[in-house]
Formats: structure tokens, C-alpha cells, sequence
């Protein structure tokens, strides 16, 4: 299996291409009762920011119909308390680690990317971005010779892909959440307080939209596809789109043990379509032909 | 000890009504025999393909590990919306995804000391089984309860039959006092000679219990019910503010409590 499930991102070369999205796995210990975080493609780390932050005040989470909206405001100890107390439980344990970064402003990212850079056990840098992704993305290339991926919005996700790439990234991440507010029932206040994301399978058809649309535009650029992603069919509809590797983010705070699930369930959907291995998976949506007529009749009886 | 949680594909075993709470015993093989009361467990709602990601997180009322069913939890259900109704509306033999046991529970003390269990409404949920614990190892019980009526109290009989003494307070006077629970405190911990407070229900019982045991040179054990997502330390939403030594922390309350120490927490955070 494993050799079927290979992929590769960039220099990256991943056993497995599922990958725990950015923080939703913890700091990679709480996942360990129910997971096997080695056999993962990778585990990416909550977002870190230059100095440690304490995030939103509560309520943080609303639940919508198939969603999370959740507003954490970047919780996080900080690169320092992250080399100190995270990584070594990482890298102890050999799981391949991308680091998910952000700051105040571009010299912010370039800080955090700074500290990281040369430290054994890191195999790669997210950048967590909203906005000014060519200087931001530019201003990290300079300080770190990891590749680097650029986690985009959804929103004018393929001009922001261009972007990202001229200022120096080697993938994509695609996509962050979309701004989502619910109203709290008993007190008719907007919640979750702050800004809210929205995730979950809620989101997964805009994911594969965007992989299309980026892949299509940029067929050579390593695209790990993430959102809503809950069953191994919604992993392989992200690689038929284009995308290398998949994140799995909210699926593991409803359960989890669903990472673990959802690799088994994804080898097995490429057997359902005909597909001898992931690679041969990715960007197939762009051709014409689906590789056995009666294979796309069989997709949908999996997916109900 | 700490107990190990898991994933448990859990099958009702009964639902029971009980004033405005649903009691269900669930099987649960395989369940940490290190359960202890203040750990909990987080229920996936729905069904396999779930439309509610978020999962409900009950206090374990009572545990049974090993016997006929190879180990089972009851939990309280009191319908606050759509989640809790599903719940409520299972029925035996159906499966239930449920994770635990999750949290740090209740400390006992090593001593034979005098305790005062407070609970407030579902809040109780947690205290009988640390009754038992706390009689168990010779130390006096008094409980306190409350609740906005008297079809909200829980387990006004079983603490008749725990407890040494037993005060009830509603807001509407139906059963015991008229007024919160929080009415009874200064006369329990004069009476008794507390040396060790417990507690579980919202915010400002809490606050209160942690109050009047720092006035009265008690310990008190908080036991808190912030809005959870998960139960397993991932979602950080349920995030509760720590002051020790002038220095404050946020901390999540599924796996750095729910019990904290109540001199601990700051109560205007959440």
C-alpha cells in the first residue's frame, strides 16, 4: 500500500500523501491515542507566530450544518516554546513535520521562517496567508531554503497562486477556511466572537473547485488539497483535481482516528476507479476520458 | 494513574427519564478501569455520516469496568438543543462513537478530611461517583444541590443515601431553599469544618464554592463545563484563563482540567 499511496511535494518525498492539516492535530501528542502520526504523510503544526499569543477569548466555535466556524486567533507558544517543548516530540518520533507560520507583516513571517531555518526535523514551512502573498512569500524565500507552501483563501485563488509562485513557493496549500459567523440563540450575539473560518465538509466542493482551477492554471505547481475532507472518496476527488497530498483538518476534531481511516479508505477508492496509484490519480479530472466508462457509475454508488 | 482514553464504538444499553434529564448506560468495552469521576466522555452525534461535527461532552455518572458487558458509562442528558435531542431520543441496542475517558478528574484527598460536594443542576452528574470515592477512603461527605427547579435537581435521593448531610436549594423554591445553591456555603463550611470543597456546574457556583473555601482556609476542586468541540485537545475552543503567582495562562479545559483548582481560575475569562 504504501508504495501505491507514494507522492511527493516539491523536494518532498511522502510515503503517504495524507497530511494532518494545520492546527487541528495539537502540538501532535493528543492525536497519539488514536493515530499513527509516522505513517502519515505529515503532521502540519498549529500556526506560529514570532512570540507567543494567548488567541481569542471565548466562545471560539459554532457548529453549521456539515461546518465548524471556529475563531482561535492564532493561539500559540511562540518559535520558542515550539523548539523547545513540540518539535523534539515530533522529530523523536520521526514524523515528518511542516511548520505553519504567520506574523504581524511580512518581516513578521520572515522572523518566524529565520528561527527555523537549519533546525534538523522541519520539512517544510506553510505560510498561513490572507493578503500581499508575492512580497510575503518573497520575504520568507530569502531567509529559508525549506519549501515552502502557500496556504491560500479560496477567493481569487488562482491570481493569488501566480503570486505566491513569483515570489518564490515551491506548492500550495489550498484552501484556508471562509469567513462564517453564526448568531447565538440565547444571547443574539454573533458567534463565534471574533472572525470566524469556516471548515469542514462544508467547504469541500469549493476545495476541489480551487485545486481545479490552480491545477489547471499551473499544472506543474505541488498542490496539497485540503477542506473538508471526511472520507477517502473526498481525499481522491482533491488528487483527481490536481492536488498531491491531502490535509485533514476538522475530520479529527469530530474524530480523532479519522487520518488513519481515511488512508485506508482512499487505496481503497483508487481500486474502485481503476487508478494503480495516487500519482496516476493526480489531475486525472483534467482529461477527457475517464480511464473505464463504467468506472465513474461505481464512484458515485460510493459516495451515495 | 492516569487513564488512557480510546476510541469506543459504544451500543446503548438503556434510556431512562428522570425529572428533566435522560439517563443512558452505554456498553462501553474496553473502557480505562483508571475512570474516575471529573473525567468525561465526547459523543459523536449523528450517525456515520455526521451533519454535526462538534462533538457533546457528558460527565461519566457512573462506570462499571469488566462484568457482563466487558465495561459500561452512564451519562445524564438534559436536551439544550438538536445534539442532545438525538441523544436523548436513542434507543437500546443503537451504536454510539463515543471517546474517553477524557480530562483530568477529581483529586481525593489522602487524608480522612471533611468534604463538601457542591453540584448545581447537570452539574451534579459527576459528584456521586466521588462520593463513593470519597467514603471509600473514610473521609465525611455533606452535599450540596441545586437547580432552577424541582424536576432539575439530579440525584436528590441518591444523595440522601451518600451523603452525611444533604442541603437542596431552587430558584423557585420548589424542593429545599429558595435562592442558588450558593445560599447554602457559608453554613456548610461553618457546620462541617470543610477542609475540602468540590464542585461542578456554571461559572458562578464555581466562583462561588472557590470563594467561600479561600474565606474559609479550604482547598477547593472546580470542575468546569466550558463549551467544548471535541473533548480531546485539538479544537481549542474551550479555553479557560489561569492566574498562579500573578502570572496568567489560557489553558484548555478538556485536557488541562476540567477540574481545576477553583483558587486558580480566573472566573470574569470565560
Amino acid at each position: 500500500m504504501t508504495r501505491k499511496l507514494a507522492t511527493s511535494l516539491a523536494t518532498l518525498v511522502l510515503p503517504n500523501p495524507v497530511v494532518v492539516a494545520a492546527g487541528c492535530g495539537g502540538t501532535g501528542r493528543e492525536l497519539r491515542p488514536y493515530a499513527d502520526l509516522t505513517a502519515l504523510g505529515a503532521f502540519t503544526t498549529a500556526t506560529l507566530t514570532p512570540d507567543p499569543r494567548p488567541g481569542h477569548r471565548p466562545p471560539r466555535l459554532a457548529e453549521s450544518p456539515s461546518g465548524l466556524i471556529t475563531s482561535l486567533g492564532l493561539p500559540n507558544g511562540g518559535v520558542d516554546g515550539f523548539l523547545l517543548r513540540d518539535l523534539p516530540w515530533l522529530t523523536d518520533r520521526g514524523i515528518r513535520t511542516i511548520v505553519s507560520i504567520a506574523g504581524p507583516d511580512a518581516a513578521g513571517y520572515a522572523e518566524v521562517a529565520r528561527r527555523l531555518d537549519g533546525i534538523p526535523g522541519i520539512a517544510a514551512l506553510e505560510l498561513n496567508l490572507t493578503s500581499d502573498h508575492e512580497r510575503i512569500v518573497s520575504a520568507v524565500r530569502d531567509v529559508s531554503g525549506l519549501p515552502l507552501l502557500a496556504k491560500l483563501m479560496p477567493d481569487g485563488v488562482v491570481a493569488a497562486a501566480h503570486a505566491a509562485v513569483r515570489g518564490g513557493a515551491d506548492g500550495v496549500t489550498l484552501v484556508n477556511g471562509l469567513p462564517a459567523m453564526a448568531i447565538d440563540p440565547g444571547t443574539l450575539r454573533p458567534v463565534p466572537t471574533g472572525p470566524g473560518a469556516l471548515s469542514g465538509p462544508a467547504i469541500h466542493p469549493i476545495a476541489v473547485n480551487a485545486v481545479y482551477e490552480v491545477h489547471a492554471a499551473l499544472p506543474d505547481l505541488p498542490i496539497v488539497g485540503t477542506g473538508g475532507v471526511a472520507t477517502g472518496w473526498d481525499a481522491l476527488e482533491l488528487v483527481l483535481a490536481g492536488a498531491s497530498a491531502v490535509g485533514v483538518g476538522t475530520a479529527l476534531i469530530h474524530d480523532p482516528g479519522a487520518a488513519d481511516r481515511i488512508t485506508a479508505e482512499l487505496a481503497a477508492a483508487l481500486d474502485t476507479c481503476h487508478l494503480p496509484s495516487l500519482s496516476a490519480a493526480i489531475g486525472r479530472a483534467h482529461h477527457d476520458r475517464p480511464p473505464d466508462p463504467r468506472a465513474h457509475v461505481r464512484e458515485m454508488e460510493t459516495t451515495g | 494513574m492516569i487513564a488512557e482514553p480510546a476510541g469506543i464504538r459504544g451500543e446503548v444499553l438503556s434510556v431512562k427519564r428522570a425529572g428533566a434529564y435522560h439517563h443512558l448506560t452505554i456498553r462501553t468495552p474496553g473502557i480505562d478501569p483508571a475512570t474516575r469521576a471529573g473525567h468525561f466522555v465526547a459523543i459523536a452525534i449523528g450517525g456515520p455520516d455526521p451533519v454535526r461535527l462538534a462533538r457533546r461532552s457528558f460527565w461519566v455518572f457512573a462506570v462499571e469496568t469488566g462484568g457482563l458487558y466487558g465495561g459500561t458509562v452512564e451519562i445524564v442528558v438534559e436536551i439544550r438543543g438538536a445534539g442532545t435531542a438525538w441523544l436523548a431520543g436513542l434507543r437500546t441496542g443503537h451504536k454510539v462513537d463515543l471517546l474517553g475517558p477524557l480530562g483530568k478528574p477529581f483529586a481525593l484527598p489522602r487524608e480522612p478530611v471533611s468534604c463538601l460536594l457542591v453540584g448545581d443542576a447537570y452539574g451534579s452528574a459527576p459528584l456521586f461517583q466521588l462520593a463513593r470515592g470519597l467514603i471509600g477512603r473514610g473521609c465525611r461527605v455533606h452535599m450540596l444541590l441545586g437547580a432552577a427547579d424541582e424536576a432539575h435537581l439530579l440525584g436528590a435521593l441518591a444523595a440522601k443515601r451518600t451523603a452525611g448531610s444533604l442541603g437542596i436549594a431552587t430558584a423557585d423554591g420548589s424542593a429545599g431553599v429558595a435562592g442558588p445553591v450558593e445560599v447554602l456555603l457559608p453554613d456548610a463550611f461553618r457546620q462541617y469544618g470543610i477542609e475540602v470543597a468540590y464542585a461542578c456546574g456554571p461559572h458562578p457556583t464555581l466562583q462561588a464554592v472557590a470563594e467561600a473555601a479561600a474565606a474559609y482556609g479550604a482547598y477547593s476542586q472546580c470542575a468546569l463545563e466550558p463549551r467544548m468541540g471535541c473533548g480531546t485537545g485539538l479544537c481549542l475552543s474551550c479555553v479557560v484563563e489561569l492566574e498562579e503567582r500573578g502570572r496568567s495562562r489560557t489553558v484548555r479545559g478538556c485536557v488541562d482540567g476540567p477540574v481545576m483548582a477553583g483558587d486558580t481560575v480566573c472566573w470574569e475569562y470565560a
